[in-house]
């Protein structure tokens, strides 16, 4: 039987019991007195015997003790059917605790469900079954449909369809095959795989991130401070007066010691700050869970609280707003074929690895013939110079045309321009640049219908790419032509300008922008999975490279702090209103024990609300 | 040295904040914290003396929840 029903029958029986000894007025004075403390004894057996540990462990004030004392004391002036009612009373309460703390525990356990429990690695020919802990590098492991990648690793056999959103919050399955990188924490859907194992438990990605998540609530936010510094004090000042309304009102008035007493008694039962010891860290525990499960890492529960108060939102354009890489955006050729542009083009840059070259390349998609190609010169700051197919092909910048006195048309584009001319004939242009992501302009819309007073974009890319970039997505400010520690020094600006309690955030990769990601007030990694640096060096990490994380993670820390403000007024609320109404005799025991159970009952399903984060809620 | 317990068990919230705080005045114990919702103690020690501190650090709890059962992870 477990020990929560175990609970329940014996309350069942002492409310039988009290039900009788009220209800009967015809019995004899001592049998219905001997009812009631069998009734007591039932129900409240433990708490007195833990209250009594508890004093032999110079434990003063702790809550069984303190709800004996009250209960024993009611008994004493005469107040028996309240004392068990109230005994009762507390238990029940205690029970909705119980199972309202078991519950949001179940619920934080799944959330981090992702450890795996075992890895079958291939040795001598044969498979066994072992702890992740005892897989070492480069051993080989199978993975069969359905099980949890245990570690990290490449696939050297199979091809299969993974579930990452464990890791990603991403809900759409990704394809993987021979030589992709594979993440521990994701889910083997399809197919058999095998895998060489590249990094061990240690410091394969689901342990980190599991660490990462653990070790969260470690950093503490102002609220949880704010709540251990009251329950410090709350305790022995409730006693304190408990005793002083005991005492002084009958000494200095001359009134009645029993009412008195009464009165102080239900100020012992509202001495416990449970509600807010509980239900605070809950409510962050929750949050930082929540979002966990959208892909979204939070590295402490004052980050947070912090994101919450952030009103500014410094971006970099490479790798956050635009997607990093750079594609060919439009081919204008002059008396030539486009495709045939392109191709000679493509030829030409064929020894270059610039990422400009590799966009051309992989334009043109097919397989380049080396035989075709001679005499490839690279000319430093204008581009290069090659015999393609038998023809002089130049492929570079307006210099390069200039140099060759080729009459060229100016293009006007935003972007990287290439010209090219063919046996010194101008043949065209092309432009390449990097793309914005999709879901950017929606982002940062919301992030603004959220509350985020100014979005700023730094880059290194030229003026006039910028401010197109910025345009196009929204952006309220931006500062381009920046060097690398340009970016560092307007940022420090931007954080100078800000003052009170408004803060600062910066978005980067996490590759290159470190040190600004430290200096922020808080940093914002994107597509960290599999990013030490990144996960190293930012308070809060996105694991995919979707910027529209970052309205989501608005929306979970603002909602994690209402719930977190709710808590603190309701529960110090109703406390200090029945203490009120207990000094004055308006509320009894009855009011005392909801005060002190109840609330806790309601603020830890109320604290559970932060765990959840609706989909449906999603803005972008 | 990183020492992490489950604390089985563990049903008050106010005495794990109490753990917490008598467990961080302890000399040769940098850092504790004691989660109660997942139940866990991690503690950051000195490297020395890790018997006696740990000794300490279980009697502190059972101390103050004398039904809580530890079990080192």
């Amino acid at each position: 039987m477990s020990k929560n029903k175990k609970e329940l029958i014996k309350i069942c029986i002492s409310l039988t019991l009290l039900i009788v000894a009220v209800l009967i007025k015809s019995l004899d004075q001592y049998v219905s007195l001997g009812i009631y403390i069998l009734s007591y004894i039932i129900v409240g057996k433990n708490v007195v015997i833990k209250a009594v540990k508890n004093i032999l462990n110079k434990q003063w004030l702790d809550e069984n003790f303190l709800m004996t004392i009250s209960t024993i004391g009611a008994f004493c002036i005469g107040e028996y059917p309240e004392a068990v009612a109230v005994m009762i009373f507390y238990q029940v309460g205690e029970l909705f605790q119980n199972y309202a703390v078991n519950k949001s525990r179940k619920s934080i356990k799944s959330l981090m469900d992702i450890r795996p429990d075992y890895a079958n690695v291939i040795r001598n020919g044969k498979i066994e079954s072992v702890d992740p802990d005892d897989v070492k590098i480069d051993e080989i492991i199978e993975i069969k449909s359905g099980e949890k990648v245990p570690l990290d690793g490449i696939i050297v056999e199979g091809n299969s369809m993974l579930d990452t959103s464990s890791l990603t919050g991403e809900s759409v399955p990704r394809r993987v095959d021979i030589g992709d990188e594979i993440l521990s924490g994701c889910v083997n859907i399809s197919g058999l795989l095998k895998v060489k194992v590249t990094k061990v438990y240690e410091e394969s990605t689901v342990n980190k991130i599991l660490e990462l998540i653990e070790n969260a609530t470690t950093k503490k936010s102002k609220s949880e401070n704010f709540i251990s510094r009251f329950a410090k004090y709350y305790t022995p000042i409730v006693v304190i007066l408990a005793i002083a309304l005991a005492i002084l009102p009958p000494i200095i008035l001359q009134a009645s010691f029993s009412m008195w007493l009464a009165r102080a008694l239900t100020f012992l039962v509202i001495s416990c700050p449970c509600a807010l010891v509980i239900s605070v860290p809950l409510s962050f525990f929750g949050g930082i869970g929540g979002a966990a499960k959208q892909g979204i890492l939070v590295k402490g529960s004052n980050f947070l609280e912090m994101f919450s108060k952030v009103d500014t939102i410094v971006m970099d354009k490479t790798g956050t707003i635009t997607k990093g890489v750079f594609k060919v955006q439009k081919i204008c050729p002059n008396n030539i074929d486009k495709a045939e542009l392109l191709k000679l083009t493509a030829y030409a840059e064929y020894n270059s690895n610039h990422p400009i070259a590799v966009s051309l390349k992989s334009e043109y998609k097919e397989v380049l013939d080396t035989s075709k190609i001679q005499d490839i010169q690279e000319l430093t700051g204008l581009g290069v110079k090659a015999r393609v197919y038998g023809k002089q092909v130049l492929v570079g910048n307006l210099k390069l045309m200039k140099k060759h006195n080729i009459k060229y048309e100016e293009a006007k584009d935003i972007g990287t321009v290439v010209y090219v001319a063919i046996d010194n004939e101008y043949a065209g242009y092309i432009v390449i640049s990097d793309e914005i992501k999709e879901d950017s302009k929606a982002s940062i819309e919301a992030m603004k219908r959220m509350g985020i007073e100014k979005t700023i974009m730094l880059t290194g890319d030229k003026r006039e790419v910028a401010e197109v970039v910025s345009k196009n997505v929204g952006i309220d400010e931006v500062y381009s032509e920046l060097l690398p520690t340009d970016k560092f020094h307007k940022l420090e600006d931007i954080l100078k300008l800000e003052t009170g309690s408004k803060k600062v955030a910066f978005v980067g990769d996490g590759i290159n922008d470190a040190p600004s990601l430290a200096r922020s007030d808080i940093g914002i990694a994107m597509g960290g999975i599999g990013s030490d640096a990144a996960i190293e060096a930012a308070d809060i990490v996105i694991m995919t490279d979707e910027i529209s994380k970052i309205p989501t993670a608005i929306n979970i820390s603002k909602k994690t702090i209402k719930i977190v403000k709710q808590n603190i007024v309701f529960a110090i609320g109703v406390k200090v209103l029945v203490l009120i109404l207990g000094a004055l005799g308006i509320s009894s025991m009855w009011e005392a024990v909801f005060a002190d159970v109840g609330v806790s009952v309601i603020a830890i399903i109320n604290a559970m609300r932060a765990m959840r984060y609706n989909k449906s809620l999603h803005i972008v | 040295m990183k020492v992490k317990y489950i604390l089985e068990d563990l049903d008050c919230a106010n005495c794990a904040a109490k753990m917490e705080e008598e467990i961080s005045k302890l000399d040769g114990v940098n850092s504790v914290n004691v989660s109660f919702i997942s139940t866990k103690m991690t503690l950051e020690l000195a490297e020395e003396n890790v018997d006696e501190i740990l000794s300490k650090v279980e009697k502190i709890v059972k101390k103050i929840e004398p039904d809580v059962k530890l079990r080192k992870v």
